[in-house]
């Protein structure tokens, strides 16, 4: 069992309407133990499969197995038991709002245990020294900064020590000393917890330095994986334009439009 | 907003909640007199009952002593049945009369008990055998008018 | 637009009508879904007390001064109007009557009604709204918690058991009111006051009737906020287009259903 993938993707479609698919037949395993960065531009699907992966999407078909259990289908307690193993951290954080920090982290010990008031405190303050956060208790999310803010909410998503920990766009809008605290909390959580981490993001030089394993996605598929040394050297078109940051490539730099001489209307009078 | 606090002002709410309602039942309606007491039931028949409806008071003197609990139609005597709920602290004579009368001019309607001679006290399912119907004011208005009638024709018949 | 005429105009129109006709009986059935699971899934609310404890503080006890100072000014102002009506007809000492009445059966659990509708019941849906914006929601599903008994289900309670309460309380500030007027500052009998009211004024018919009117519109006012925001779309004029939908609906349903009860419970009748 220790060897097989933490996640096991096969051949899976999805879309939100039939008419608009937004993932081909995706094939992808993620070993354990490892973080997987998933890289693509916006609306390339990425989030959308870790939704999957999180049970909070069906695959229209395919299938995916999420830590040995197969997500589709799955619905109720069922599914309700898979998240109870995973961690997930939102784009913002997802505080909740009417909670000090200290009761967010200490959220789901109380839902899901049992354990004394006593051992929950030590729980929390030892979640929250390891982000780096354990004087700020005592603080409600409307006083921390967005850097503070993620990293309690990345507190809360290991607060039960999660097998899989999912990241949506974690590094987004953070100023660099914050961004290279959360890389860094991403890559030392993992191997703390010996658990697997999967990053959804567009920050490619961070995820390149963090991260185990890179999958390319464009437009629902993927489109190169592998090492990141590979990745940064690779000769593909659409990932060399993504890690040097190109404005044009394999993704054009035009919205599809009509010839620009019809559309102006003085090319139009002399059409 | 911690906890001790917030458990203390819902306590005072949900206590001025009932406050109110208890002020409502108490002092403004009519709890206070009657619903616990111990009632025996006795019935009286009556030709028409006009506009008594359940629940309305039963008084003697005056003074409530009972309510109305049910009102049925006898289909072969085509009369009223009428069952009313009379405080076991009040005790009524055999031959005690019932009528329907109304409170005020155009009140509500209520029945009057006028307690008789008889040395022996009504009981449980008792039915009392003296009873005045409501007066029905269609039928008043037309003995009046009739009688006019009848007056000046005989004023008439005089000339 | 000459050509086409009439018949071009009327059915995309039809269409349009019938569409959402449509849409809000789907909207309907949805709710009725969603009231179904709300109920089923209260465990949590009722045995973690605490939760509901804690919404009924934000609905109810916050709710407290508005509808105290409504109830003081509604009661006044039935006394000043009553006696002026009543003292035509030689009847001003049927003051007490009027009042009590008039706040027991109606205005008491309609007027604390539409008040908590738009005080706490906005403020629910808000909430909710903004807390599915925020992705809180989300983020609470994703940690195994349901977020309908853990959110929903204990500000439904609430309501619940906030609205007869805070109605009653309406109705005895009325109460006041309407003596403050009458008998202090216009100078209507005390005793004829309290007497002829404690006379005309029945528990089960009047005062119960209006605590199970207010327990209904506590039901339905909480069920369409917390509906509302469950359902908001997560974007600012998603949340703010929800908390009105909860006023305006809660406010059209709090009147159909008085009309309703008043027809059921008030029209007279003989034997039952």
């Amino acid at each position: 069992m220790t060897d097989s993938a933490a996640v096991e993707i096969e051949r899976l479609s999805f879309g939100y309407d039939s008419g608009r698919p937004v993932l081909h037949d995706i094939s992808l395993a993620m070993p354990r133990g490892k973080v997987i960065g998933i890289m693509g531009q916006s609306g390339c699907g990425k989030t959308t499969l870790l939704r999957i992966i999180g049970g909070a999407r069906q695959p229209d078909s395919g299938t995916a197995r999420v830590l040995g259990t197969l997500v589709n289908g799955l619905d109720g307690d069922a599914l309700y038991a898979l998240r109870r193993r995973m961690g997930m951290l939102f784009q913002f954080g997802a505080l909740f709002t009417d909670m000090s920090v200290y009761d967010n982290v200490a959220f789901p010990l109380r839902e899901h245990t049992d354990l004394p008031d006593e051992l929950i405190r030590d729980l929390v303050l030892m979640k929250l020294e390891a982000v780096g956060l354990r004087g700020a208790s005592r603080l409600t999310p409307a006083e921390l900064s967005g850097g503070m803010a993620r990293r309690v909410a990345l507190a809360r998503a290991i607060a039960l020590d999660p097998q899989l920990i999912l990241y949506d766009e974690p590094f987004t809008a953070l100023d660099p000393i914050s961004f290279a605290i959360i890389a860094r909390l991403i890559r030392r959580l993992n191997d703390a917890l010996g658990a697997t981490s999967v990053i959804v993001s567009h920050d490619v030089k961070e995820c390149l330095d963090i991260v185990d394993y890179m999958v390319f996605m464009t437009a629902g598929r993927i489109v190169a994986e592998g090492a990141p040394e590979a990745m940064r050297g690779s000769s593909e078109p659409f990932v060399s334009q993504f890690v040097h940051g190109q404005s044009d490539g394999p993704i054009p730099f035009h919205y599809p439009a009509p010839a620009y001489g019809d559309d102006l209307a003085v090319g139009a009078a002399h059409g | 907003m911690n906890r001790a606090t917030i458990d203390v002002w819902v306590g005072v709410f949900v206590a001025a909640g009932f406050a109110g309602l208890l002020f409502l039942a108490l002092k403004v309606g009519n709890l206070a007199s009657f619903s616990t007491s111990q009632t025996y039931q006795v019935q009286a028949k009556f030709a028409n009952i006009g506009g008594l409806k359940i629940r309305a008071p039963v008084k003697s003197a005056g003074v409530v002593v009972g309510r109305v609990s049910e009102v049925r139609f006898d289909n072969e005597s085509y009369e009223a049945i009428v069952t009313f709920n009379l405080d076991t602290r009040f005790q009524f004579p055999r031959d005690t009369a019932a009528k329907i009368l109304t409170s005020g001019l155009l009140g509500e309607q209520y029945v009057g008990l006028e307690a008789g001679g008889d040395g022996v006290m009504l009981k449980q399912g008792d039915r009392l055998r003296l009873t005045q119907s409501a007066v029905v004011l269609e039928n008043l208005i037309s003995q009046f008018l009739f009688s006019k009638a009848a007056e000046d024709k005989d004023a008439k018949d005089k000339k | 637009m000459a050509e086409g005429g009439r018949t071009g105009g009327v059915a995309p129109l039809l269409e349009r009508l019938g569409g959402a006709v449509t849409a809000r009986i789907w909207r309907l059935g949805f709710a009725s879904r969603f009231f179904g699971y709300m109920l089923l899934h209260s465990g949590t609310a009722l045995r973690r007390f605490q939760l509901t404890i804690r919404e009924i503080y934000f609905a109810g006890v916050q709710s407290l001064i508005i509808i105290l100072v409504s109830g003081l000014f509604v009661g006044m102002v039935l006394g000043l109007q009553g006696y002026d009506t009543l003292q035509r007809y030689g009847s001003s000492e049927a003051l007490g009557i009027l009042v009590a009445l008039s706040l027991v059966r109606e205005l008491g659990p309609v007027v604390a009604g539409l008040l908590f509708a738009s005080r706490a019941g906005s403020a629910i849906t808000a909430e909710i709204g903004l807390m599915k914006a925020t992705e809180q929601i989300a983020a609470m599903e994703m940690m195994a918690v349901d977020p309908i008994a853990r959110v929903v289900a204990p500000r439904f309670w609430a309501g619940v058991i906030s609205m007869p309460l805070l109605a009653a309380m309406f109705s005895a500030m009325g109460i006041f009111g309407g003596y403050l007027v009458g008998v202090k500052l216009i100078g209507v009998d005390e005793g004829a006051f309290w007497s002829q009211m404690q006379a005309s004024v029945d528990v089960r018919e009047d005062i119960l009737n209006g605590v199970i009117k207010s327990i209904v519109f506590g039901v339905a006012v909480t069920w369409i906020a917390v509906f509302e925001g469950y359902d908001a779309q997560p974007t600012a004029e998603g949340v703010s287009s929800a908390t009105t939908r909860t006023v305006v609906t809660s406010s059209l349903a709090i009147l159909a259903l008085d009309f309703v009860l008043t027809a059921l419970m008030f029209t007279g009748g003989n034997a039952r």
